[in-house]
């Protein structure tokens, strides 16, 4: 049992740098959709009512495979930092918060994955 | 922010919202973005359901709820952006740009519903 209190421990040493990391990152992700899903409602209008070979068209065009893998990426990364935040606010059995955390960063990156895959897949014409 | 104190503002609606929308577009519209990936790269039968599902009462549903979750949690998420660069903070510019969010997402809304639905 130490009497010092944490605030005098932790007084001197620097901060822990890593801090504003979390609120940082999405911030700039939220930037990043800002963009991505303004190009995503446009391309919604643009390909509303179409039929498959201009869907396939529109996902094979370079730019717009390249558009999509950004989107997944940032769609994906930003979702895993916001659940991240309301299960440690709402969640307070640990065992369960644990694997609520583990199940939101496993689903996160795995649809970076597989949307990544399957978009370079009809881009690159495999 | 439930109890006999509490009356619904607008400001601790949206809030609450932002994050039931979040959790809404993570967990089900993130989701059926991959869906319709993967229906375009399994052939005209495979994009042909997922279609056929929209058209549904239930797919149509389901895409009006995501359009609306989409379009509130982007005009919202401008919103907190201003404010974290320290602007619009006082409380009747927090309520004019409220507005301003819940009235571009209906009509956005109603623009994609009325090509999409």
């Amino acid at each position: 049992m130490s009497m010092v209190n944490p605030l005098a421990k932790a007084r001197g040493l620097g901060s822990a740098k890593s801090g504003v990391h979390h609120w940082y990152a999405q911030r700039a992700s939220a930037l990043l959709l800002l963009f991505l899903v303004g190009w995503l409602i446009f391309s919604m209008f643009q390909l509303a009512g179409a039929e498959y070979i201009q869907a396939r068209a529109f996902l094979s065009s370079p730019y717009n495979a390249a558009f999509m893998i950004l989107l997944l990426i940032s769609l994906f990364y930003h979702g895993m930092l916001g659940l991240q935040v309301v299960i440690e606010d709402y969640v307070h059995r640990p065992g369960l918060e644990i694997v609520l955390h583990f199940l939101t960063r496993a689903g996160a990156f795995s649809g970076m994955a597989i949307g990544i895959v399957y978009v370079l897949k009809l881009a690159l014409g495999a | 922010m439930i109890g006999p104190y509490y009356r619904p503002q607008l400001t601790s609606i949206m809030s609450i919202t932002h994050r039931a929308t979040g959790v809404f577009l993570s967990i089900v519209g993130a989701p059926l973005l991959l869906c319709w990936i993967i229906a375009v790269n399994n052939g005209p039968q495979a994009y042909a359901g997922l279609v056929g599902f929209f058209e549904g009462w239930i797919g149509k549903l389901l895409l009006l709820a995501i359009l609306f979750s989409m379009n509130f949690h982007l005009l919202n998420g401008i919103r907190h952006l201003i404010w974290d660069t320290g602007r619009a903070l006082e409380i009747k510019s927090a309520y004019a740009l409220g507005w301003a969010v819940l009235g571009g997402t209906v009509l956005l809304t109603l623009a994609l519903a009325g090509v999409l639905l």
